[in-house]
C-alpha cells in the first residue's frame, strides 16, 4: 500500500491503494466518485474513461501509480443540470442515451476531442468515438448529440 | 449511494414485514435514487403491494405530487415517463406531478418485471384504472365539499373546478389523507404480465388525450447525462465485502479444493465454497479482484462438455429431437410449436406436393449462440441477517428475484425484499439476476452484506445465451410459377433450457450449483406473419443441452426469444422464393399476406423507401468493387407490426457489409410517447445490425471463448447506418403494442435480402461476417 494524491476535478485528494491498483477502483471506492463506470476492466468498451491531462484515458487499466501530479477530470463535476457542459447539454437535448451507463465514455471521450478540435467532419467523429462500445444501440442519437455539441463549441470558438 | 446503517443492518424485519417497508422507504426513496422527490406523506406510511387495493398503485400527497407504484422495471427505454404519461392523462394532472417507482417488491405489486414488451400493452392497465379511479373519487369528494354535482366539476393540473365558476375550486392535495384511499378493486387474481385490475371508473377515450401520446422527455436522461444517476452499482453497506466468483476452466469442472494460503496476503480474503459453488471475498474491491486471481483451486477432471465449434451445425442436424418426459416431442412440447389451430402435423400432403412440383426452393440457415454481453456484467448487493434479506439488484423481474432467492434460502417470500436499482440495458434473461443469488449465497455464509460484481469475462462467457439453430426451408413452384407447399423446420437448442425468470433456483449458475433442480420445459418457434401458402407446414424441434447443469452455453430468452433465428431463415427464405420465382419482394409478400396492418406497414415502407419494383438480384451485381443493394423484410408479434427496408453497400475485396440506410413503418397501435418510441426503435435496429453482421459466441471443446469486447465484437461507431428513417404509424383506436423488440427482430432478414439484391449471394449464416461474404462471393 502507498498513499497518492490525486489531482481530481481541480481538488487534492488522497488515496491509498496499491501501485498497480487501477485509478477507477479509487476513483469508485475510496473517492466515491461515480461518474467513470467498469464495464470491462480491459480499456475496451470506455465506460470508465476520464479526462487526463486533456486527453480521454481508460481508467480501468490505467494503475493510480502512474497518473501522480496529473490533472484528472470526471464527469461528475463536469456539469451540474444548470449548467451543463456543451456536449452534456447536447446529449439532453437529443436524449442520447438509453440505460446511460456507457454515456460516461461516450461524453469523456467527446469532450477530449471537442476541447482540443471541435472543428470535425461527421466521419471525424465516428472515428474519434470509434471503439467506445453501447449494447442499447443508442448511436444514432449520440452521433447527432456530437455533431451539435460540435456545432456549438465551433460557433463559441469563433465568436 | 451509502445506505444508512442503522436501519439496514439492524432493524430490519424486526417488526415483520409492515416495518420493511417504511425502512425500505427510508432508505431508498429519500435518496437520490428516484428523480423528483418522492412525498413522505406517500411513501414513508405503510404501504400495500396488494393488487386489490388502489393504494397499491397510487399515492397522492397534500401538495398533489403522485406517486405510481409499477411492479415492472425500465430496461433503459423510458417505460418509467410512459407510465407518468398514462397516469397524468387518467388523473388530469402535468407528468411533471408524476413519479413512477419501479420494481420493488415491498412497493410494487408484482407486474412479473421487463419482459416481452409488455411495460405499456399490458403492464400499464392497472395503473391506467389506478388513476381514473382516483381521479373519480377525488371528484366525489370535491362535489361534497363544495356542494356541487359531480357532472357540474372538471379537473386541471389537479384541481377540481366548478365548470361555470372556475375560480371555485380544490386541490387532489386538499382532498387527500394520509390514510390513502382504502379503496377495493376487481382483480384477476393473477400476478406477472397477467395482472389486470377493474374498478368503477371509466377511463378516458383515447381520442380526448393530451398527454398521452406526446412527445414528453423522458425523466431519467439528464441523470445519466449529468452522470448523478444512481445505478445498482454504487450501492455499499456498511460493513459490506467485495466478493467474486471463480468459475471453472473447463464449463463442467466442480471445486474440489482451494488452497487459502494462496490469498493469505490480502485483506480480509475468504473463500467461500459450497457444494458446487467457489467464490472469495475481500474487504476492497481490488482485493477481491486480486483474490480471484490468486486462489489456487483444484477441479475435477472431467471430460470437455462441448463438441468442436466447427461442428456446431453438424451435431444440431444430427442430434436426436428432445426427450421430455419420457416422450420423445417430434414437434417439440406442449403446443407451443402449433400455429393456427393445430395440434399435430401430417408432413404426408406437403412432402407429397414437393415431389411431384415442377420446382423445389429449399435452403438451410444457420444462427450461432449470441451472448446478450450487457455494458456491465452481473452484479448486486445482499445483506442476509437473521432478521431477512435485503437484495439491491438491477435485475430485469426483481419479483422473481425475490420468488427464487426466498426459495433458495428457504425462506418466506415475506422475509426477501428486493430492491431495483437501475443497471445496464438488458434484453432478457441476461446474466442480470445471478448475482443476485450468488450474494444471497455468500452472505449467508459469512453473515455480512456482500457485493457480487461479475468481470467481463463471465459476463460474456457465463450469462445466458440466445440458442444456436439450424432451420430449413422448402418450397414448392407449380407450372405456372406460383407456389403449391411451404416447409418451415427450425431445429435448436431450447430457448427455455432455463426458465425465462429467476423465480426457481435450479434456473441459476449459483441455484444449480447448489443442487437445485432446472425446469424441464422446451421452445424454440415457427413464424408469426400472417403468410397462407398452399400445403404449409411450420414446426420446430429442440435438442439437449449440451451440458445439463450450470452450463456457459445454457439457452434463455433473448430480445425476441427465437423470433429473431425464425426470422432470419424465414423471412431470406421468402425472398429466396421471390426470387425463384423472378417477382418483387413487396409485390411477392404483398402477395401471401392476410393481416391488414402487415399489408400497411409493408405499402407504407415502399412508399418511404422510394422502392422500386423489380426482382432481386439487381442488374449491376458485376459492376464494380462497391455493390449497393436493398432488402425488405416484415415482422409482426408483441401486438405490433413492422416493415424493415435496408440499403446496404458491399464491398466486394474485404467483404465488408455497410448497412447505410434503414427504413422503418412501425405499427404498434396507440402511441403512448413518440420521442421514446423513436429512441427504442432506433436502438433495436441498431442492436439488430449487430447481431446480424457481428455477434456468435465462440467455443471450444473446454469452455465458451467468447469472453470480452474482442472475441464478441459488436457493432463500432464507424458501421452505423448513416440514417435511420422512421414512419410511425399511430392507431388510437388500438391498444398499444410492444416497442421493445419487434424493430428488432427483421434486421437481420432485411440485411441479407440487400446483400443478395447487391451481390447475387445468399447469406445463410449470421453473423455475416466480411470473411463469410468475401468466400460468398469469390464462389
Amino acid at each position: 500500500m502507498a498513499r497518492y494524491i490525486l489531482n481530481i476535478n481541480g481538488e487534492q485528494r488522497e488515496v491509498q491503494a496499491e501501485p498497480n491498483m487501477p485509478l477507477l477502483y479509487a476513483l469508485r471506492g475510496e473517492l466515491e466518485l461515480k461518474g467513470p463506470k467498469f464495464g470491462c476492466g480491459l480499456g475496451q468498451c470506455g465506460a470508465c474513461t476520464v479526462i487526463i491531462d486533456g486527453a480521454a484515458i481508460r481508467s480501468c487499466v490505467t494503475p493510480v501509480s502512474a497518473i501522480s501530479a496529473k490533472s484528472i477530470r470526471t464527469i461528475d463535476k463536469l456539469g451540474t443540470e444548470d449548467a451543463p457542459h456543451p456536449v452534456q447539454k447536447a446529449f439532453i437535448e437529443e436524449q442520447a442515451t438509453q440505460c446511460g451507463y456507457c454515456t460516461n465514455g461516450w461524453i469523456m471521450t467527446t469532450v477530449a476531442a471537442l476541447e482540443h478540435n471541435s472543428d470535425v467532419s461527421n466521419q471525424d467523429i465516428r472515428e474519434f468515438l470509434s471503439g467506445l462500445k453501447c449494447r442499447c444501440g443508442s448511436h444514432m442519437s449520440m452521433l447527432r448529440a456530437v455533431r451539435r455539441a460540435a456545432d456549438i463549441m465551433s460557433e463559441d470558438n469563433e465568436s | 449511494m451509502k445506505v444508512n446503517p442503522s436501519i439496514n443492518r439492524r432493524d430490519l424485519l424486526k417488526g415483520g414485514a409492515s416495518l420493511l417497508v417504511t425502512v425500505s422507504t427510508a432508505g431508498v426513496l429519500n435518496s437520490s435514487v428516484i428523480n423528483n422527490a418522492v412525498s413522505k406523506e406517500a411513501t414513508t406510511k405503510l404501504r400495500t403491494t396488494a393488487p386489490d387495493q388502489l393504494d397499491a398503485w397510487l399515492a397522492i400527497n397534500k401538495i398533489g405530487d403522485v406517486s405510481a407504484f409499477f411492479g415492472k422495471t425500465d430496461m433503459a427505454q423510458g417505460v418509467g415517463t410512459a407510465m407518468a404519461q398514462i397516469v397524468a392523462e387518467e388523473l388530469d394532472v402535468s407528468v411533471n406531478k408524476v413519479t413512477t417507482i419501479l420494481g420493488d417488491t415491498n412497493l410494487t405489486p408484482d407486474q412479473g418485471g421487463s419482459s416481452a414488451s409488455s411495460a405499456c400493452r399490458w403492464g400499464a392497465q392497472p395503473l391506467r384504472n389506478a388513476a381514473a379511479e382516483a381521479r373519480q373519487i377525488l371528484i366525489d369528494r370535491a362535489s361534497k365539499i363544495l356542494g356541487q354535482t359531480n357532472e357540474k366539476l372538471d379537473v386541471k393540473n389537479g384541481s377540481i373546478f366548478v365548470k361555470d365558476s372556475p375560480e371555485t375550486k380544490i386541490s387532489y392535495g386538499e382532498l387527500v389523507s394520509e390514510e390513502g384511499f382504502g379503496t377495493q378493486l376487481d382483480w384477476n387474481k393473477k400476478y406477472g404480465n397477467a395482472l389486470r385490475t377493474s374498478g368503477t371508473a371509466s377511463v378516458k377515450d383515447p381520442a380526448d388525450y393530451t398527454v398521452v401520446g406526446q412527445s414528453v422527455v423522458r425523466k431519467d436522461i439528464p441523470g445519466k447525462i449529468l452522470g448523478t444517476t444512481e445505478y445498482c452499482h454504487h450501492v455499499s453497506l456498511p460493513g459490506m465485502l467485495h466478493g467474486r466468483m471463480i468459475r471453472p476452466p473447463v464449463a463442467n469442472a466442480i471445486p474440489v479444493s482451494t488452497n487459502t494460503k494462496s490469498i493469505a496476503d490480502i485483506a480480509g480474503a475468504r473463500v467461500v465454497h459450497k457444494r458446487n459453488l467457489l467464490a472469495v471475498v475481500a474487504d476492497t474491491e481490488w482485493g477481491a479482484i486480486q483474490a480471484a486471481r490468486q486462489l489456487e483451486v483444484e477441479w475435477t477432471d472431467t471430460d470437455a462438455p462441448f463438441p468442436h465449434m466447427d461442428q456446431l451445425y453438424d451435431y444440431i442436424r444430427q442430434a436426436p429431437p428432445v426427450v421430455s418426459n419420457g416422450q420423445t416431442m417430434t414437434f417439440g412440447s406442449k403446443n407451443y410449436n402449433v400455429p393456427r389451430g393445430q395440434k399435430e402435423y401430417d408432413l404426408g400432403p406437403t412432402n407429397q406436393v414437393l415431389a411431384s412440383a415442377a420446382r423445389v426452393v429449399e435452403a438451410e440457415y444457420e444462427i450461432p449462440f449470441q451472448s446478450h454481453a450487457r455494458m456491465a456484467p452481473s452484479v448486486a448487493v445482499a445483506d442476509v441477517s437473521d432478521n431477512g434479506v435485503v437484495i439491491y439488484t438491477d435485475a430485469q423481474k426483481p419479483h422473481d428475484v425475490r420468488a427464487g432467492v426466498s426459495k433458495m434460502l428457504l425462506l418466506e417470500q415475506e422475509q426477501v425484499h428486493v430492491i431495483w436499482l437501475p443497471g445496464p440495458g438488458s434484453y432478457g434473461r441476461s446474466d442480470g439476476d445471478e448475482a443476485a443469488f450468488e450474494a444471497a449465497v455468500i452472505s449467508r455464509e459469512i453473515g455480512q452484506p456482500v457485493r457480487v460484481q461479475w468481470m467481463r469475462d463471465e459476463g460474456h462467457g457465463w450469462d445466458p445465451k440466445a440458442p444456436a439453430a439450424v432451420i430449413s426451408l422448402k418450397a414448392g413452384i407449380d407450372d405456372n410459377g406460383d407456389l403449391n407447399a411451404w416447409l418451415f423446420h427450425a431445429k435448436g437448442f431450447s430457448g427455455w433450457d432455463v426458465k425465462n425468470n429467476p423465480s426457481n433456483p435450479g434456473d441459476t449458475l449459483a441455484g444449480m450449483q447448489l443442487g437445485w433442480q432446472k425446469w424441464d420445459e422446451h421452445n424454440f418457434g415457427t413464424p408469426e406473419e400472417s403468410y397462407e401458402f398452399p400445403n404449409q407446414v411450420e414446426y420446430w424441434q429442440t435438442i439437449e443441452a449440451f451440458q445439463e447443469v450450470a452450463s456457459p452455453l445454457r439457452c434463455a430468452h433473448m430480445r425476441s426469444p427465437q423470433k429473431k433465428q425464425v426470422s432470419f431463415a424465414h423471412e431470406s427464405f421468402i425472398d429466396e422464393a421471390a426470387a425463384a420465382i423472378g417477382q418483387d419482394p413487396i409485390e411477392f409478400r404483398l402477395k401471401y399476406l392476410k393481416e391488414k396492418r402487415e399489408i400497411e406497414v409493408m405499402e407504407a415502407v415502399a412508399t418511404a423507401a422510394n422502392w422500386e419494383t423489380r426482382p432481386s438480384p439487381s442488374n449491376d451485381i458485376d459492376s464494380g468493387d462497391l455493390l449497393k443493394g436493398r432488402g425488405v423484410a416484415l415482422f409482426s408479434g408483441y401486438g405490433t407490426f413492422v416493415a424493415t427496408a435496408c440499403e446496404v453497400e458491399v464491398d466486394r475485396i474485404s467483404g465488408r457489409i455497410w448497412a447505410r440506410r434503414f427504413i422503418i413503418a412501425h405499427d404498434c397501435g396507440l402511441i403512448i410517447n413518440p420521442l421514446g418510441l423513436r429512441g427504442a426503435i432506433e436502438g433495436n435496429v441498431i442492436q439488430g445490425v449487430s447481431r446480424a453482421l457481428c455477434e456468435e459466441v465462440l467455443f471450444d471443446q473446454e469452455n465458451v471463448r467468447s469472453t470480452d469486447w474482442i472475441s464478441y465484437p459488436i457493432l463500432d461507431s464507424m458501421d452505423v447506418p448513416e440514417a435511420i428513417d422512421i414512419v410511425l404509424i399511430n392507431r388510437p383506436d388500438k391498444s398499444p403494442g410492444g416497442a421493445g423488440e419487434p424493430a428488432h427482430v427483421a434486421i437481420a432478414a432485411a440485411i441479407g435480402n440487400a446483400v443478395f439484391d447487391a451481390t447475387g449471394f445468399r447469406a445463410r449464416q449470421m453473423p455475416l461476417t466480411p470473411e463469410r461474404i468475401k468466400a460468398g462471393l469469390a464462389t
